[in-house]
């Protein structure tokens, strides 16, 4: 982790309509940082993450990355996306494309590079999420925690300089979590960025640099994990973790 | 069925169908594809296309197919003087093509639209996160989806754009019903068979292509 700053929010507000679903947010990610979101069911989390790539437009307030503002639209935005990696909860695989096509799909068409290169490098992330041996299959094929490395690999494969993690974890069943959060540890040793919303405590408190704790589209509190587990400062997460950590 | 004993008469009778057959191929091409392309319109984000899309929809979707017909003869070909080829036959035939595609398109529009439809947003969100434009997003990840749902009612489309082509026969080209009409004037002794034949003829056809399309819809369809 470096101390130069890939992703700034400076300021950052949204509304949906007459709800303040982002409230004066800042937030500086550094490179190699892995900053973990949490907080409550409609605390703004999924908006702060979405609003990084812009698939959510915000209101006011600025966000840059890697020293740039995040362009209004057209092409200049789509060449940011293509340098930030999103996972989605729901997967969002291409359903009509092979799983080696859904990875290929982004190098090929958005960065043109060569088929045959590409290939290469979309089974060597196939391999390194473990469903090389399902290349060939469509991703209705597949259970949802291979689906989602699938869609870690989709993303790496565009070599993004950060990746978001919009709630990995929440669609699956329990006992995928742990492939799905293994290969997230491993990039987060590796020393990619990566904005992470979920519920899972246990990767926050060993693969996060910085835990992040919204309520109410505020960001009410942030500090490393050790400190905000054992202490919280603000009621509101006190309230949350009370609530999380007792079963 | 001495009628068609005649080969004079079954000249006529298979240049009747080949008539509709290509009218049917070529009206079929026009339609899917200015269709697609004004389905892309109604769902873009540009105000005027949007407009236009749906301005093209409300139009031909609500005239009656034999007055955009009858206009591509009175008004382009004859007041506008827009002649394709010189050939009579040949000119009606393209006229022709030129009406039903634009009827039909405006069919084949709302199919495909309905089929972005039942494409989850996801997709066209995971498609804008690696980096896609608007028209990539639209032409490889949601269009082959949609295209895919929809192949049930394009073949409809293609059945009902079939039996419309028997229109251009009001400007004068020599399809299957002027054919039959022919038949049918010159044969007064036979109405009953001649009608069954042409009929026959259309049921032989439409019915495997409305299987066909059916076998294809299940076949291409898109797992979730």
């Amino acid at each position: 982790m470096s101390d130069e700053a890939l992703i700034v929010l400076d300021k950052v507000n949204k509304w949906f309509g007459p709800l303040h679903v982002l409230d004066n947010v800042n937030l500086t990610v550094a490179k190699g940082e892995v900053v973990v979101v949490i907080g409550p069911s409609g605390s703004g989390k999924s908006t702060l993450c979405r609003a990084i790539n812009r698939l959510e437009p915000i209101n006011d307030g600025t966000i840059t990355f890697d020293g740039k503002p995040l362009p209004a639209e057209g092409r200049p935005l789509a060449r940011l996306r293509s340098e930030v990696g999103m996972v989605f909860q729901s997967f969002n695989l291409f359903a009509h494309k092979t799983i080696l096509q859904n990875v290929m799909l982004g190098p090929t068409k958005v960065r043109k590079e060569k088929p045959a290169v590409v290939r290469d490098r979309a089974m060597g992330l196939l391999e390194r999420v473990g469903i090389a041996n399902q290349a060939e299959k469509y991703p209705a094929q597949l259970s949802g925690g291979q689906q989602q490395r699938v869609a870690i690999a989709r993303a790496l494969a565009m070599q993004p300089k950060a990746l978001l993690f919009d709630e990995p974890t929440s669609a699956l069943d329990p006992e995928m979590v742990g492939e799905v959060l293994d290969v997230m540890t491993s990039l987060a040793k590796e020393g990619m960025t990566m904005v992470v919303v979920t519920h899972e405590m246990g990767f926050a408190r060993h693969a996060a640099n910085r835990v992040v704790f919204m309520a109410d589209g505020q960001l009410v509190e942030q500090a490393p994990p050790a400190e905000f587990f054992a202490n919280p400062k603000s009621d509101r997460a006190k309230d949350f973790l009370s609530k999380i950590l007792t079963h | 069925m001495d009628v068609f004993s005649d080969p004079a008469n079954r000249d006529v009778y298979i240049t009747g169908f080949l008539w509709i057959l290509k009218l049917t191929l070529a009206g079929g091409v026009g339609a899917l594809v200015l269709g697609v392309v004004l389905a892309a319109m109604r769902v873009s984000p540009v105000p005027v296309l949007r407009g236009f899309g749906t301005a093209w929809v409300n139009i031909f979707r609500n005239t009656p197919l034999t007055l955009i017909i009858f206009f591509c003869y009175f008004g382009l070909f004859s007041t506008l003087g827009l002649s394709l080829v010189d050939d009579i036959d040949l000119n009606n035939f393209w006229l022709g093509v030129i009406g039903l595609s634009v009827y039909t398109a405006a069919f084949v529009c709302e199919a495909i639209r309905s089929g972005i439809n039942t494409v989850p947003p996801g997709q066209a969100e995971a498609a804008r996160a690696i980096g896609m434009t608007f028209f990539q997003t639209l032409t490889i990840v949601v269009l082959p989806q949609a295209g895919r749902a929809v192949i049930a009612p394009l073949g409809s489309i293609l059945i009902a754009l079939c039996k419309n082509s028997t229109i251009v026969g009001t400007i004068g080209l020599m399809e299957s019903s002027n054919a039959m009409k022919d038949l049918i004037n010159a044969n007064g002794n036979a109405v009953i068979p001649i009608f069954l034949v042409f009929a026959g003829t259309f049921a032989v056809v439409l019915i495997p292509t409305g299987y066909a399309f059916g076998w294809l819809a299940n076949r291409l369809a898109v797992k979730r």
